[in-house]
């Protein structure tokens, strides 16, 4: 894992076709804290998590790390990001093994798969093809397979959606560890994670975002 | 990276042979438009053999554009396409990795079963070299203008028509070259100059389709 000590957004606003979501947002993040964004639905947590891996385009802001501007900058965030959106990208004709497989082989963090099957608790079904699985189960390989990713930071999109008692154990157990070594989360849950209180920060998006009912097409 | 590269196209090969397998009903649908020509036009044998070649480069195009969406469409749908785009590979590279795999998977086995459907058709002998040889300098535009078209449709949920509509008039110079070279072979006066024009569409689309569908995918994923 690459270190990385500060991570900041300056002054983000994001648009979806004509229509601003966020506006005006700031945070700062510091190794081994987690980032818990918050918010009713549709407060824009998935726009924020999806903007900063670089998969939508910014209207106006910066996003810092250590200092240097790295929006867009789509190299450092193959290296550093390691992202989870609400869909699994799990590939129903493979088996567990094999989809966590191809993509360790393209992040090159093989020797990381069979320690985070067994860090979700997962390992008794690596040879089952994904189309058996249940969405719980499946959303356990999605974030096994996320484990396995060399990111020091991580963005996860409701990691904990279908998930049991257990396998919130288990993540948040991951969570904690991934954080002790130095590394940050962003997460965007409704769930509690079971992780110590002074390693969360609660992020409240309200009132950065842009409710359907405000009329204008701009930030206010 | 080039590893890489094969890990994605041999995924998506498996993927083309083992969910349902794609490609053998893309193989049979094939056969099938091209048997129904036959019925329709009566077994006529010298008819048969006049339409031979419109009526397989025809065919292939249909069977080729019917499996386009499975290119994009089941990645976009799973978030793999999201997790292609975070990934250190290109999505370049992807979408090229992507379009051999579709070539691979449909194209080729179309060309492998073309000379048994030509006996069907009573095709001329003198035509099966230059058929063969100008499907295999020709499909593989088929498959990469398909994939622009692909990646411009995939984030709409009825793009299927859609989705024809943009990409069969631009095969139609495969097409026109694809019957010309073999209308060449059989005749004597050499199929070169057609085969030619076939390599250039297939180049040209080579060389924009990574940079038009890569675009065209972000767009997609924002």
């Amino acid at each position: 894992m690459e270190k990385i000590d500060t991570f900041s957004v300056l002054n983000l606003s994001v648009k979806r076709g004509d229509r601003p979501v966020l506006c005006g947002l700031n945070f700062d993040l510091v190794s081994g804290l987690l980032l818990k964004l918050i918010g009713p639905n549709g407060s824009g947590k998935s726009t924020l998590l999806k903007t900063l891996a670089g998969l939508i385009d910014t209207e106006e802001g910066d996003v810092l790390s250590d200092g240097n501007s790295v929006i867009a900058n789509r190299e450092w965030i193959a290296r550093n990001i390691c992202y989870l959106s609400h869909k699994n990208a799990l590939k129903s004709e493979f088996t567990v093994l094999e989809n966590i497989k191809f993509w360790a082989n393209l992040w090159g963090c093989q020797n990381k798969i069979l320690y985070s099957l067994k860090q979700m608790g997962i390992n008794y079904l690596r040879d089952t093809p994904v189309r058996y699985l249940s969405s719980g189960q499946a959303r356990r390989v999605a974030l096994a397979r996320s484990l396995c990713h060399p990111a020091a930071l991580w963005l996860y999109d409701e990691p904990t959606v279908g998930i049991d008692d257990q396998g919130l154990d288990y993540l948040s157990i991951a969570m904690e560890n991934h954080l002790t070594e130095g590394g940050m989360i962003v997460c965007a849950t409704h769930d509690t994670l079971r992780i110590k209180d002074e390693m969360v920060k609660n992020f409240d998006l309200t009132k950065f975002s842009v409710s359907l009912s405000s009329s204008g097409d701009g930030c206010s | 990276m080039s590893a890489h590269f094969w890990s994605v196209v041999k995924r998506d090969i498996k993927i083309g042979w083992q969910g349902g397998s794609t490609s053998s009903m893309v193989v049979a649908f094939f056969t099938i438009v091209v048997t129904l020509f036959p019925l329709g036009i009566g077994p006529e044998q010298s008819v048969l053999a006049r339409i031979a070649v419109g009526v397989i480069w025809v065919a292939a195009l249909l069977a080729c554009l019917l499996s386009l969406d499975r290119i994009f469409q089941a990645d976009y749908e799973d978030g793999t396409l999201d997790q292609y785009a975070l990934s250190r590979l290109p999505l370049e590279l992807i979408v090229i990795g992507k379009s051999l795999a579709h070539w691979l998977t449909t194209s080729l086995p179309l060309i492998l079963i073309t000379p048994l459907l030509a006996v069907l058709l009573n095709m001329n002998d003198a035509a099966f070299l230059p058929l063969i040889y100008a499907m295999l300098i020709g499909t593989p535009a088929l498959s990469l203008i398909g994939t622009i078209g692909a990646s411009l449709t995939v984030s709409l949920k009825r793009g299927g028509v859609l989705l024809s509509l943009l990409i069969l008039p631009l095969y139609v110079p495969v097409l026109i070259f694809g019957v010309m070279a073999v209308d060449a072979g059989i005749r004597g006066v050499g199929s070169n100059a057609s085969l030619l024009f076939l390599a250039a569409v297939t180049l040209f689309s080579l060389a924009i389709t990574p940079w038009v569908s890569a675009a065209a995918v972000r767009l997609a994923l924002d």
